[in-house]
């Protein structure tokens, strides 16, 4: 088409394209917004910990164990949110706590969303018994509570921040399995599907380039809630003391070595609970939102 | 499809349309069959995962002192490690079948008799959390859909969405901190008072408190159980005050609730029954959801508390390196969350008759 009848033609209301809607209808939604925001700066701090935290997560400072924090009467200005009971800023071990947070939460959603992409795709496509094993193998997984499962795994392989990524992969693996099986199957009866097999294209090309994007809404959503849940979890083990091992500054661990000060230095319990809770609450308000976004029953027009 | 398994789905299919009670029937001998791979499969799990832990199970048994061969030919053959793994698990699942779930190590007592008089705690506890929750969470989240998009609306919404996101093990600790340490109004730890000793009768401390008949016992048991029910039933309570309104919301957009409100009924009626009636069905299976994730809850809960139940029980055996408490306490407690998802889905049969013909 020449470039200048696009050009002339008299300005017609086209609906907005996918992308541009999903964006309009998500920051309609103030809390939503709110959400993303917050996340943002957590990810920058994440990102940036070494330069914006004050010092060091491990760095002891000995004459200064349990100073509360800045405000609170006995508070000291160097250390804005207080020292632990070994004289550790709290406010440089929450800083590189979001970072490990942050990065268990996606390396598990990245995981299992890979793994669970797969697994539904072959689910889908080859019936008989590899969709039955998988689907399965799916079951037993989800039989078992999630996070003792989560437990046995670690208590099998030894607590580390590693293994707790791995066992709270394989615990929220079966949620992605199902869910792209079972939007697989139905998109896979629909006429494009049919009519890109008879242009020739390969099981292969079908399952990923054709079907998949079709599929990929509720895997979002699912991400979002499996990053919010991951980091619950992980902070979970760690307070157990099956997680992240002290001195690591893992929000969890925190709250395990902190408890016995509960009365004493009651700020070592609350400051990395709020962490945990401002993180995950934010990421819950970013999936509301693009839940509501991508399900077009929810959308108001 | 090949023709000899489509004769058999037609047969299955004029089965589906005979009566009523002959595809309920169907449906929970399907449903049940479905659960014995299941169950074989994690038996067989933890069968594989107690011989991946590091350290030899007889090293575990006797210590670190040296044992003469002789000795230790004769602990391999009684714990059946001489036979081929298959027979093994044969072995195993033979014990299983008879009620066998191995023995602790460090107390010797059979793992199936400590998880019964540990289990009446825990599923006290768990019942009273999933009271709570219900109980509030789904007017919360009626209250919520009939006046949606008010402030009222949001603020119910925005706790359910807090209650969502908390770690419940730090919602333990700033209720300890707020009610025991600072107000002194609950005790930190434990079912009741270590003023009262009755034997349990029904393994529930409510009820073996109210039969012992001693003052105060009662209430010393209430006050023990609040905080650890507040803090299990946090995220049931939100996920089902948030799902009741989503439900509520889609169902009051339907055409029999516009009839109902045309009929001139009135607005409690409406939406009291012809409205929540029909909500509460995906309610119920968010529910049964719930059982799962409780289980995992309370192994958090009884941990901060010290509740004598299944979850410290199963996390002081992974610190006591106990393993055959681990693996027979995961097996049982898989195998009720099982059970308990085929009664829900049961139930759910029950309350839609929808499925119940679809199927």
């Amino acid at each position: 088409m020449p470039a200048d009848t696009t050009a002339s033609a008299p300005r017609v209301e086209t609906p907005p394209g996918p992308i541009a809607a999903f964006f309009r209808d998500f920051s309609e939604n103030r809390a939503a917004l709110l959400g993303l925001i917050i996340l943002s700066l957590l990810v920058l701090v994440a990102i940036f910990a070494n330069f914006i935290a004050p010092y060091g997560p491990s760095e002891q400072f000995r004459e200064f164990t349990r100073i509360p924090p800045a405000w609170v009467e006995g508070g000291n200005r160097a250390f804005l949110l207080g020292t632990d009971e070994i004289g550790r800023d709290m406010l440089s071990r929450l800083i590189f706590g979001a970072r490990l947070s942050l990065f268990i939460g996606l390396s598990v959603v990245v995981a299992s969303m890979i793994a669970g992409i797969v697994l539904g795709l072959v689910a889908a496509f080859a019936p008989g018994w590899p969709s039955i094993v998988i689907m399965r193998a799916m079951d037993v997984i989800l039989s078992v509570p999630s996070l003792l499962l989560a437990i046995v795994i670690v208590a099998i392989i030894g607590p580390s921040l590693t293994n707790t990524i791995v066992a709270i992969t394989v615990v929220y693996l079966p949620n992605y399995v199902r869910l792209v099986r079972a939007s697989a199957l139905s998109e896979k009866t629909r006429d494009y599907v049919v009519a890109a097999r008879v242009a020739g294209a390969g099981t292969l090309r079908i399952m990923f380039i054709t079907v998949l994007p079709n599929c990929m809404a509720p895997i979002i959503v699912q991400a979002a809630l499996t990053i919010s849940n991951a980091i619950l979890e992980a902070a979970a083990l760690g307070f157990l003391g099956l997680g992240a091992q002290p001195p690591s500054p893992e929000w969890g661990a925190m709250l395990a070595s902190a408890r016995e000060f509960l009365q004493s230095a009651s700020w070592i319990v609350t400051e990395p609970g709020l962490a945990i809770l401002i993180t995950v609450l934010s990421i819950n308000l970013v999936g509301d939102g693009l839940r509501d976004a991508l399900d077009p029953k929810m959308r108001r027009s | 499809m090949d023709p000899r398994f489509r004769g058999d789905d037609v047969g299955r299919r004029k089965n589906r349309l005979g009566r009523h009670g002959h595809t309920m029937l169907g449906f929970i001998i399907r449903r049940t069959l479905l659960v014995v791979p299941t169950f074989l499969a994690i038996a067989f799990l933890t069968f594989v995962a107690i011989r991946l832990v590091p350290g030899d199970p007889i090293e575990v048994r006797t210590g670190e002192r040296g044992i003469s061969p002789e000795r230790l030919a004769e602990f391999r053959h009684q714990l059946g490690l001489d036979q081929p793994v298959w027979k093994q698990f044969l072995d195993y699942l033979w014990q299983l079948a008879h009620g066998d779930f191995g023995t602790s190590i460090s107390t010797h007592a059979p793992v199936l008799s400590e998880f019964a008089t540990l289990f009446p705690a825990t599923l006290e506890l768990a019942f009273c959390a999933m009271v709570f929750a219900v109980v509030l969470g789904i007017p919360a989240g009626v209250i919520a859909a009939t006046r949606r998009g008010t402030f009222l609306d949001y603020s119910l919404m925005g706790v359910a969405l807090t209650g969502f996101s908390m770690p419940i093990f730090w919602w333990g600790l700033l209720l300890i901190l707020f009610f025991s340490v600072n107000l002194d109004l609950t005790p930190v730890s434990g079912r009741i008072d270590l003023l009262y000793y009755f034997e349990p009768v029904t393994g529930f401390m409510l009820i073996d408190s109210l039969l012992s008949d001693q003052d105060g016992a009662f209430l010393s048991a209430v006050s023990h159980l609040i905080l650890p029910t507040i803090v299990l039933g946090t995220i049931p309570l939100a996920t089902i005050a948030r799902m009741t309104r989503s439900a509520m919301l889609e169902v009051l957009g339907e055409d029999y609730v516009r009839t109902a409100r045309a009929k001139g009924l009135s607005p409690f009626r409406v939406v009291g029954i012809h409205a929540l009636r029909n909500a509460l069905i995906p309610v119920v299976t968010v529910i049964g959801l719930q059982v799962g994730a409780l289980m995992a809850g309370a192994v958090l809960t009884e941990y901060i508390f010290s509740w004598p139940g299944i979850g410290t029980w199963l996390i002081e055996s992974i610190q006591r390196r106990d393993y055959p408490v681990l693996q027979g306490g995961v097996l049982l407690i898989s195998g009720i969350v099982i059970v308990i998802n085929i009664l829900v889905d049961l139930l759910y049969g029950v309350l839609n008759p929808r499925i119940r013909h679809a199927r």
